[in-house]
């Protein structure tokens, strides 16, 4: 908990980090609703706005693995991983906390941004609970990366290397995906990856809990994108099974 | 009571390639301070990070206050206080938050984290900046608060890796005062350095390592002894010279160094063979520029027993040695 309110701590130090790190998703929400939003056509009502939000949300917490991953290379290169390991804690308490504090920031961007899409049409259609049940699997989601966050920090150790790490994966992963664009223009094989890309899955759980129909999901037959909500599901219990105590070994295990 | 017992400490790095610590052992009696000195990579890191439970060895046993580091690390960890080669505080966060954060996760409560931090800012004479973010601090006040945050529980043995590289005279000198303060309240201190001054100033004991061993091991003076006595320093004019080495040649009986102006050997009757040094060359009218008696330095020591100077010839040497390679 300690470690969780010094993340807390230092964004109140720095307000300039909370700044930008909502800024840059407000900024993809305006340029994507009025670079593309003209010229992509779409059988929604209210237009690419709807479409693109989920998009932007989903992308947004998937940040948060490369977000973990760098705090944590940062504070092992200043040596506070070592203070904090020759301290009488617990050894999970660190990462654990780590992943709070960065799943906490999660949910002050996402309102944020939740207000952003709203000043540029953004209109949910579903209920509250299905609403509230769509920012709740965000947060999971972004929850779940964390520790792939956690796991790539440890194994990099480089600060501006997991950067790089971080966001070479996390951009293919939201592009090569339903996000943005329908997957139907990719050639086959992108395709089929996105119809799997847990982004994709993620990106149309939350459409259809906003109360959409998906229509960027490629073939309607393929199972993930006719049960997003449970491939979601699945893939994060799946991601949380394996990295959390992947991560904790690793970090138990680790020294310069 | 020996506080702090390490036997026979292997450590490899890369598959045994580097062989950091090859069978080190030592122990600290309870109260004391050792230092344990070295040039850089001989191994100091190692061993702190072995003893304050952050690093297994390959083989050997330590144990910190009688308990054994690697089998109850989480006994240890209540016992010790840590302070690294860099000031492990997180610097976007003030020196207050810092030292209340460490006190939170020691298990203090939140009065009492508060309370500890407040009187540890005012012992290291940090209250004034206690409120501004870290990375505003010079090099020694970061070193101060890092020190500070290793003593929130007040630990039983403290291990300070390098307290002072990097800093400036002034940064060192006050961080020596510091410690000297800190070791009088009884704590059984293991410091790494690899300045022998620091060494000599602070220590009870000095373990000397070199290349992951433990070479030499004493008291400064028993070390400096161990060089040997006394030398005899003359610093003459350059038409002195001849005469000069005649004459020190005859009071020392041995081996004799030039350094150009300046004549040096090893005496072993002390301020008598001054006198008489004095007393010759003024019937031979010659006027010394300088003359002194000498007590070896520890540098002297670290020479004869490495064979090597510590820190920066180091470096000199091995670019030596690549030229040496290309002929």
């Amino acid at each position: 908990m300690t470690i969780t309110k010094r993340q807390l701590l230092q964004l109140a130090r720095i307000p300039e980090v909370l700044v930008f790190s909502t800024i840059q998703p407000v900024m993809f929400v305006l340029l994507f609703r009025f670079v593309f939003g003209g010229s992509i056509q779409t059988g929604q009502p209210g237009g690419y706005v709807q479409l693109l939000m989920p998009g932007i949300f989903v992308q947004t917490v998937a940040f948060t693995l490369a977000a973990t991953a760098v705090g944590l290379a940062e504070d092992m290169k200043k040596g506070l991983i070592d203070r904090f390991r020759s301290l009488p804690i617990s050894r999970g308490a660190v990462v654990i906390g780590r992943t709070f504090g960065d799943a906490l920031l999660n949910i002050l961007v996402l309102t944020v941004m939740a207000a952003a899409g709203y000043a540029v049409g953004w209109r949910p259609t579903s209920g509250g609970l299905s609403i509230f049940l769509a920012f709740l699997f965000l947060f999971m989601f972004g929850y779940a990366l964390s520790w792939i966050g956690i796991y790539v920090g440890l194994a990099v150790k480089e600060a501006r290397t997991v950067q790089s790490v971080g966001f070479l994966v996390t951009f293919p992963l939201t592009f090569l995906s339903n996000a943005f664009a329908p997957t139907t223009g990719m050639p086959k094989a992108l395709q089929y990856f996105a119809e799997w890309n847990p982004v994709s899955t993620m990106v149309a759980a939350c459409r259809q809990l906003f109360g959409l129909k998906n229509e960027f999901g490629a073939t309607a037959t393929s199972w993930p994108s006719q049960h997003p909500l449970e491939t979601s599901l699945l893939y994060m219990v799946v991601l949380m099974v394996v990295f959390i105590p992947l991560s904790i070994r690793k970090y138990k295990n680790t020294s310069n | 009571m020996k506080s702090i017992i390490a036997e026979h400490l292997v450590k490899t790095y890369r598959n045994g390639e580097v062989r950091a610590l090859d069978d080190l052992s030592l122990d600290v009696e309870e109260g004391t301070v050792l230092s344990v000195l070295g040039p850089n990579g001989a191994g100091k890191t190692s061993t702190v990070r072995i003893l304050a439970t952050l690093l297994k060895p390959d083989s050997g046993n330590a144990t910190v206050a009688g308990i054994d580091v690697a089998k109850h690390p989480d006994k240890v960890r209540e016992l010790i206080g840590l302070s690294g080669q860099y000031a492990a505080v997180d610097e976007t966060l003030t020196g207050w938050d810092n030292l209340v954060m460490f006190g939170r996760l020691y298990h203090l409560g939140k009065a009492a984290s508060v309370k500890r931090a407040e009187q540890l800012l005012e012992r290291f004479s940090l209250t004034d900046s206690a409120r501004r973010p870290i990375k505003t601090y010079s090099g020694g006040m970061r070193r101060r608060l890092d020190l500070a945050a290793s003593l929130i529980v007040q630990p039983k043995v403290l291990f300070l890796d390098e307290p002072t590289t990097g800093l400036d005279p002034r940064g060192r000198q006050e961080m020596w005062g510091v410690i000297q303060e800190l070791v009088k309240g009884g704590v059984t201190l293991l410091l790494t350095t690899q300045y022998l001054e620091e060494a000599d100033q602070l220590a009870d004991e000095i373990a000397v390592i070199d290349h992951g061993k433990v070479i030499a091991r004493g008291t400064s003076d028993a070390l400096k002894k161990q060089v040997g006595g006394e030398r005899l320093e003359i610093t003459v004019e350059n038409s002195d010279i001849t005469h000069t080495q005649e004459i020190v040649a005859r009071i020392s009986g041995t081996a004799l160094h030039t350094d150009v102006r300046t004549i040096s050997a090893p005496v072993s009757t002390g301020s008598v063979a001054l006198m008489e040094a004095l007393r010759a060359l003024d019937e031979a009218k010659i006027h010394p520029l300088d003359i002194s008696l000498k007590r070896p330095s520890l540098d002297d020591v670290f020479l004869s027993l490495t064979g090597h100077v510590a820190e920066d010839e180091v470096a000199a040497d091995s670019v030596k040695k690549k030229r040496g390679g290309k002929k």
